[in-house]
């Protein structure tokens, strides 16, 4: 760096970041300002667009608008390499560590000290891990096997693996969400050795207590944008959830007609296992109940069981315990088929890896799922003309843009793409719907149609079990909402009397088991 | 909205030609290097094209090519990759060898009964790896290989040790017991061009029928285009996949067909040789569907009949091997980089289409 320390002394400065998705803004005029040596948090709930702006600043992708300033330097990377170039590092949520190498192998990949003849200089690099892992106050055998590691030890080899490449502001990505109470008192103290030497720490959470006890300074941001900037002192638990979840939350919506007394959907004591063997219990002793006419929403934040519960009621996982319905019959034994044939729709999480045929024609995206159906179907054989004229009649009803029914899924934007998802699911008259953010990632104005058509279906009957990480939705469209939290619901609330605070405790766990 | 679909036809067919073209210069290349003279080794390959023996013979050789290319490409359709197409194929020769013979029918009901066992032995041994892949979780390209090594050797040692029979009178050549003439399938052209190739063309109509007409074909295609959107709706992959390797297999078993029951009229060693592998490089440049696969075998088939011509001028018959390998890592490559033009193309001609509608909308509010 050429330039001296600035007279504001920043670490890192963000102005104005913009960044697009096509039909969707994901950070939109993004101020950040770090300071040097101090461990700067990110809050914000997922989906806040966090993640967005930190691959922005390590490189990974390029804002639309805005500059970075890194030590008072303009910078604009290509590429990670570029950012790590200039001292910034990222350690990533998810490990991305080698089980079969060492410590040592793991740290110098991609960046080995290399000597004559293309050896490589084990030994230099020893000795280099050796300090580094001093001053961090670690204290392990670099030669010992990756695989070996727990949790909080493979952290702390991520860790050392950035500062080994030389970086002086470190990004964590949510990096509590992996570790147990001990672990993150280790990780935190790990921190502020760091800081102490002068290293700067930026820490993206949505877990308040972690933040308000270790940071030293917060950024808030919702619905991606930076809503203000605080410390822990001048803030307290209660003010920190409410800027997160936005202090004015939405009116829910007034409804003129009123729930059914019908139990459409009846998911009773569901356990889901574990995804390794010997885990905690993904879904434990999970209720839920949807009338018809009704949508009862899923609060939580995403991982905390959400994904099981829809796979539990589709019978796409084998459930330990407990019993599902769909329309008063017991479908726990049937297949995903049957219980989509009998009234079930399932609006999915990610419409590219479970909703559609990315490189087939829209026709037969809106096929798709419904191949038992008479009127589409001959015998045997599907009936191409038939289909054809029922996508033109979704792509209308629900405001696809399109060119034609010909046209493939890719060529569509995010916006329209979820519209054709959510026009097929409901094209079957479903009795109830399971809708996973349906409007996730699409354009304002396709997601007041989505809702429109949700609330509409509802009048006429359609029981909906809503989950989103938006609460605008949440709260707009839900006549109950459940939270969800380790995989328990953990809370059933009103969405007329609920405030953002209480939201936000239950949505992280600092409050449990109670209205339930 | 036809010519849209006219369009992506098109550019498939080009961007197939445009692979055969590149094939070529890489082997006027190859040619030139070696000191032969490319435009006498080509005008007597293509010369060779308007001979009708040199057409039978192509339209000949392309028959098995067909079916074993759409044994690969059903497969291909639900990203199974079967490469055990010559083992289930020997698997299917030897068996229906032995118990062809063994049994006495009349004819149409004899060429029936071969067919069946040809399909259900070859199904059977594939059977193997897609119960392996659905209840084990093995590779099916790993076990479809090693299938074929022990499909090689089992077939190879249970005719040397239960069914050859020597020769009288050619005593080098040992076969199995001759087919009775029942079991025979008839020549269209006397010893140059066998029935067999109406079966082939018959294979390839059910092929493209059952893919891309029925629901199964829907089912299947969701699978290979997007397994977790087939899972969501309800498609039982396991099923999928067990069944989509028996389909495979069942058509693997009739590739060496035309060499059994229209040539040999018995098992041999070495009888329709590698023709389950080169089914793969078909299906590949017949981009897995029925019409690319026609022509594309009958292309594979015109190079192999034709290729005796250049040794007669001097030129190693090996170049039409090497232009046939060619012509594969062409197709692979080109049609990589033609698709990702096109989907470019498709998108922003989407984009375009509803612009021009919405101006027009403007005007007509206007």
């Amino acid at each position: 760096m050429s330039v001296s320390t600035p007279a504001d002394g920043l670490a890192v400065e963000l102005i104005g970041i913009t960044k697009r998705f096509p039909g969707v803004v994901a950070n939109y005029d993004v101020g950040l300002k770090v300071r040097p040596g101090t461990i700067h948090a990110i809050v914000g709930e997922n989906g806040a667009g966090k993640s967005t702006l930190m691959k922005t600043l390590y490189g990974m992708h390029q804002p639309d608008e805005g500059r970075i300033v890194v030590n008072g330097e303009q910078v604009s990377f290509r590429s990670p390499t570029d950012a790590i170039e200039v001292g910034i590092g990222m350690v990533h949520q998810h490990f991305k560590l080698a089980d079969n190498l060492t410590i040592l192998e793991n740290i110098i990949l991609g960046d080995e000290p290399v000597g004559g003849r293309g050896r490589i200089k084990f030994d230099e690099a020893r000795t280099r891990i050796t300090e580094l892992a001093a001053t961090l106050g670690v204290d392990f055998d670099p030669d010992t096997m990756v695989g070996e590691l727990g949790v909080g030890q493979r952290q702390r080899v991520e860790i050392l693996k950035v500062l080994y490449r030389g970086a002086n502001v470190l990004i964590l990505d949510e990096p509590t969400a992996v570790l147990v109470p001990q672990e993150v008192e280790e990780l935190f103290a790990t921190l502020k050795r760091l800081v102490a030497e002068g290293r700067t720490v930026i820490f993206i959470s949505h877990k308040l207590d972690e933040v308000l006890t270790y940071c030293d300074e917060i950024t808030v941001i919702r619905q991606g944008t930076t809503v203000g900037e605080t410390t822990p002192s001048q803030i307290d638990r209660r003010g920190l959830a409410e800027m997160m979840v936005g202090s004015d939350l939405p009116n829910p919506s007034g409804r003129t007609t009123s729930v059914g007394s019908h139990v459409v959907l009846n998911a009773s004591h569901l356990d889901v296992a574990g995804k390794v063997a010997g885990a905690k219990l993904a879904l434990e002793d999970v209720s839920v109940v949807v009338h018809d006419a009704e949508i009862v929403g899923i609060a939580g934040v995403e991982g905390n069981g959400q994904f099981e519960l829809c796979e539990a009621i589709l019978g796409l996982v084998p459930l330990e315990r407990g019993t599902v319905e769909i329309d008063g019959v017991d479908r726990t034994d049937d297949e995903t088929k049957d219980r989509l044939t009998s009234g079930l729709s399932y609006i999915p999480f990610d419409r590219h890896r479970e909703g559609l045929l990315l490189d087939s024609p829209l026709w037969e995206n809106t096929l798709l799922g419904r191949e038992h159906e008479k009127s589409l179907t001959s015998g045997p054989f599907i009936v191409r003309r038939k289909i054809e004229a029922d996508s033109r009649s979704i792509i209308e009803r629900f405001g696809v843009r399109t060119p034609s029914e010909q046209v493939p899924a890719f060529a569509l934007s995010g916006g329209n793409q979820q519209k054709l998802v959510v026009g097929r699911e409901m094209a079957t008259e479903p009795k109830v719907l399971l809708a996973a953010h349906p409007t996730r990632g699409v354009d304002v104005g396709a997601q007041a149609a989505i809702w429109d058509e949700l609330r509409q279906a509802r009048d006429n009957g359609l029981g909906v079990l809503l989950i989103s990480a938006d609460l605008e939705e949440l709260i707009g469209l839900s006549d109950r909402i459940l939270v969800m939290f380790d995989g328990r619901v953990t809370a059933e609330l009103n969405p007329r009397e609920v405030t953002p605070e209480l939201l936000g405790s239950y949505m992280t766990g600092a409050v449990q088991g109670a209205g339930r | 909205m036809k010519s849209a679909r006219l369009q992506r036809a098109a550019v498939t067919a080009v961007s197939s030609l445009l692979a055969v073209g590149v094939a070529l210069v890489i082997s006027a290349i190859i040619l030139l290097v070696t000191g032969k003279d490319p435009v006498k080794a080509f005008s007597t390959l293509f010369g060779a094209a308007g001979e009708p023996k040199v057409l039978q013979g192509m339209a000949n050789r392309a028959t098995p090519l067909m079916i074993s290319a759409a044994a690969v490409a059903i497969g291909f359709k639900m990203n199974l990759f079967n490469i055990g197409v010559e083992g289930q194929m020997r698997v299917a020769l030897l068996t229906t060898a032995v118990l062809g013979a063994a049994v006495e029918l009349p004819p149409v009901l004899h060429v029936t009964f071969l067919f069946i066992v040809a399909m259900a032995s070859g199904a059977i041994w594939s059977g193997i790896a897609g119960w392996l892949k659905v209840k084990r979780g093995v590779n099916e390209v790993i076990s479809t290989i090693m299938l074929n090594f022990i499909a090689l050797a089992l077939v190879a040692w249970a005719f040397d040790d239960f069914f050859r029979v020597e020769s009288s009178t050619q005593s080098l050549l040992v076969k199995t017991k001759d087919l009775p003439k029942s079991a025979w399938m008839p020549d269209i052209v006397d010893r140059r061009l066998n029935g067999m190739l109406f079966i082939a063309i018959l294979v390839l109509i059910v092929f493209w029928v059952l893919i891309w007409k029925t629901k199964f074909g829907f089912r299947l295609r969701s699978s290979g285009g997007n397994a977790g959107a087939a899972r969501a709706t309800g498609v039982n992959p396991k099923k999928m996949i067990f069944i989509s390797m028996l389909i495979s297999g069942a058509l693997a078993g009739l590739v060496g067909m035309r060499a059994l029951m229209g040539d040999v009229h018995a098992y041999q060693n070495n009888l329709a040789e590698q023709q389950g592998f080169n089914g793969i490089a078909v299906a590949l440049l017949g981009r897995n569907h029925p019409l690319g696969i026609f022509f594309s075998a009958m292309l594979f088939g015109f190079l192999g009949e034709a290729s005796g011509r250049l040794q007669l001028e001097d030129i190693p018959k090996e170049i039409s091997t090497i232009m046939t390998g060619i012509i594969v890592l062409a197709v692979v490559i080109i049609n990589e980089a033609v698709k990702r033009w096109d989907d470019r193309r498709i998108q922003r001609k989407a984009a375009a289409d509803l612009d021009a509608a919405k101006s027009a909308n403007e005007a007509v509010t206007a």
